[in-house]
């Protein structure tokens, strides 16, 4: 039902005003007020004559208006009365609160823009002679928050809470660290060296737990897995000990034809990478001593592993200076799944455990790290500020800064992995959770 | 008071003046939080016929409608309120978007005091006013969004004989331009009838 306001149009009431513009000579004849006329009006196309004779006729279409009022509903008899006083306006600029409710987007769109990842670092410390050797590892960061990082001769522990240095151990004579790595308690850590020994050190206690022998050259690579410990060296075996046990050796795993510079175990602890010099990438079973895959993807020293933390069997690899490439493999089948071209060799690789995105650190030119976001491989920010290779990476156990050492003597913090996604969206929910539980309470029972 | 003690059934006129003022404040404040006219802080919840209506917390808009329904509750004693229409206006553009009316229809001869007292049970009086504001919540789901702010008006049809209170003035029906309108239920205390309606703008097609 269409209500339309009550207007009387002067045109249609006005049936006479144009039979008056007609004829205007024999109007003294025709017209009704013929008596009544009292001058001559010669012009008669100046004077709005349908007007006029409205406005006269107003008086008689009572009746008609009453008619009309009828029938479009409204009571005559009835006054219309609106209070005086006007009711308070609403607040400036007050979005309906119902537009959340009820509008098409369930709930308030939530723009998803890229986080600006800081492109300073937080810290630079200084880390005077750090070995500058692409095949050594000798930076990790424990689940004890602290850092442990080897320059040269001397084990360091920064405590990345308090700032606190703790000198842990010295090597004598020529020799000087190779490998570092803390258990996954963050009390003990294992330390390889030129000498071919690894070291288990209480990290509390600053006091040495046991040595274990085995290879015949430097131990470049550790990798802990509970109680195994994979150590890799440059006499091209792999060996799994078993920290618990007098005869520590359970497996010798060989393969490699060089120094085993890359060794990382999988997340849940089933298969174990290992990269050498010999451009070979091999994945290991856990109980077997064959290598379950031999890879020759890359073209020059694999050393750069990272397993990623949120798809099982997905590994990240980086090749050396003739290689620069970064490859991802499915560790179950072997297949080479994506490779891209980075243009600088590649010294380490980090997953981010809350976004889907990688972070790689490089040398010749740029020394620079760059972020990359998975699965795209969109390079998403680039971080400068090293002067020379960036030889290793460690990310906190919160997961949100990585720690870069490089050969310029620097050890520099990154905050570039952002804030873990439940923290983030936790704060957010809050505030919306409260204005709409106030309207969802009253809604329809 | 009417002068036969009421048994527990019975309506007196002022208990049925009561029963629809108070039908009224609690029927405008959940329209004016429903359709998001006013900040949703300015209500708080209540309790009223066995639901949780939300009712005016802000000072300056509970004593508009405390004077309005003074008013109402005058008119409704003498017999002469014949309507009651709620006109919801956009701020920017003046146009008037909704329409809520309230018919009220009044049994002369109670006002007068010369019919018999009728009789209708409390419980039966609260399940009708609350399917009503049922309907008014449920009525978000069909009526269109309201945009920008917007602003209230509260028009009264009274009977022609009375005199215009200081407070009130005449005023043009404002009606919508294609309206759609939709009814809703009706309830009645034998005194009163009371019947809402709503009209909105629609779209052009």
């Amino acid at each position: 039902m269409a209500s339309t306001a009550f207007v009387a149009s002067p045109a249609r009431v006005a049936p006479g005003g144009a039979g008056k513009k007609e004829t205007p000579l024999k109007f003294a004849a025709h017209s009704k007020n013929a008596g009544k006329m009292d001058r001559f009006i010669p012009n008669r196309s100046a004077s709005n004559l349908d007007v006029a004779s409205y406005v006269s006729r107003e008086s008689r279409d009572l009746e008609y208006k009453k008619q009309l009022a009828a029938n479009l509903g409204q009571d005559g008899s009835a006054r219309i009365l609106a209070f005086k006083q006007k009711a308070p306006a609403p607040p400036e600029g007050l979005d309906n609160p119902m537009a959340s409710l009820y509008t098409a987007n369930a709930g308030p769109k939530v723009k998803k823009t890229f986080r600006a990842v800081p492109q300073q670092p937080d810290r630079i410390l200084d880390a005077p002679d750090l070995v500058d050797d692409y095949y050594l590892n000798l930076l990790d960061w424990g689940s004890n928050n602290a850092i442990a990082v080897a320059l040269n001769q001397t084990v360091y522990l920064w405590n990345a809470s308090s700032g606190d240095i703790q000198e842990l151990m010295l090597v004598q004579g020529d020799d000087y660290i190779t490998s570092l790595s803390w258990a996954a308690d963050g009390k003990h850590v294992a330390v390889g060296a030129s000498n071919s020994l690894t070291q288990i050190w209480d990290a509390e206690r600053c006091k040495p737990i046991r040595n274990l022998n085995g290879h015949a050259a430097r131990v470049s690579s550790l990798s802990w897995n509970q109680h195994i410990l994979s150590t890799g060296g440059r006499d091209s075996l792999i060996l799994n000990h078993d920290v618990r046990v007098r005869e520590h050796i359970t497996a010798t795993l060989r393969g490699h034809e060089q120094e085993v510079c890359g060794l990382k175990w999988s997340p849940n602890g089933t298969q174990l990478a290992s990269g050498g010099n010999d451009n070979l990438l091999m994945i290991w079973d856990a109980a077997a001593d064959r290598p379950t895959h031999r890879i020759t993807a890359h073209q020059a020293a694999v050393k750069a592993l990272a397993w990623c933390p949120f798809q099982s069997n997905l590994l990240a690899t980086g090749g050396g200076t003739a290689d620069r490439t970064i490859k991802f493999h499915n560790t179950h089948t072997g297949a080479l799944l994506n490779s891209i071209d980075t243009g600088s060799q590649v010294c380490s690789l980090q997953w981010n455990r809350h976004e889907r995105e990688l972070l790689s650190s490089h040398g010749f030119s740029q020394n620079q790290l760059c972020l990359w976001k998975y699965p795209s491989m969109a390079k998403v920010a680039e971080l400068t500020g090293h002067t020379s290779r960036v030889l290793h990476l460690a990310q906190s156990p919160d997961g949100t800064t990585v720690v870069s050492a490089a050969a310029d003597e620097t050890l520099r913090f990154w905050s570039c992995f952002g804030e873990p996604a439940g923290a983030a969206a936790s704060k957010a929910a809050k505030p919306a959770a409260a204005a709409s539980s106030m309207m969802r309470s009253v809604n329809i029972r | 008071m009417a002068t036969a003690q009421a048994t527990k059934n019975q309506i007196t006129l002022k208990g049925s003046v009561a029963t629809v003022s108070e039908f009224f404040s609690h029927a405008l404040s959940s329209i004016l939080y429903q359709r998001g006219i006013y900040a949703p802080e300015s209500f708080e919840p209540r309790k009223a016929y066995g639901l949780t209506v939300m009712a005016v917390k802000d000072d300056k808009l509970a004593a508009y409608l405390q004077a309005v329904l003074q008013q109402f509750s005058k008119w409704l004693e003498g017999g002469a309120l014949q309507k009651v229409v709620l006109v919801v206006t956009g701020a920017s553009s003046k146009e008037v978007l909704e329409r809520w009316t309230f018919d009220i229809q009044t049994d002369k001869g109670v006002v007068a005091g010369s019919a018999p007292l009728p009789e209708k049970s409390e419980a039966q009086i609260t399940q009708e006013i609350q399917a009503i504001i049922r309907q008014i919540t449920a009525s978000v789901t069909f009526l269109p969004l309201l945009q920008d702010t917007c602003t209230i008006d509260l028009l009264a049809y009274t009977d022609k004989e009375n005199e215009v209170p200081l407070d009130w003035e005449e005023s043009d029906p404002r009606y919508i331009t294609n309206a759609a309108d939709v009814k809703l239920r009706a309830f009645s205390t034998k005194v009163h009838n009371v019947e809402a309606l709503v009209q909105f703008k629609t779209e052009d097609d």
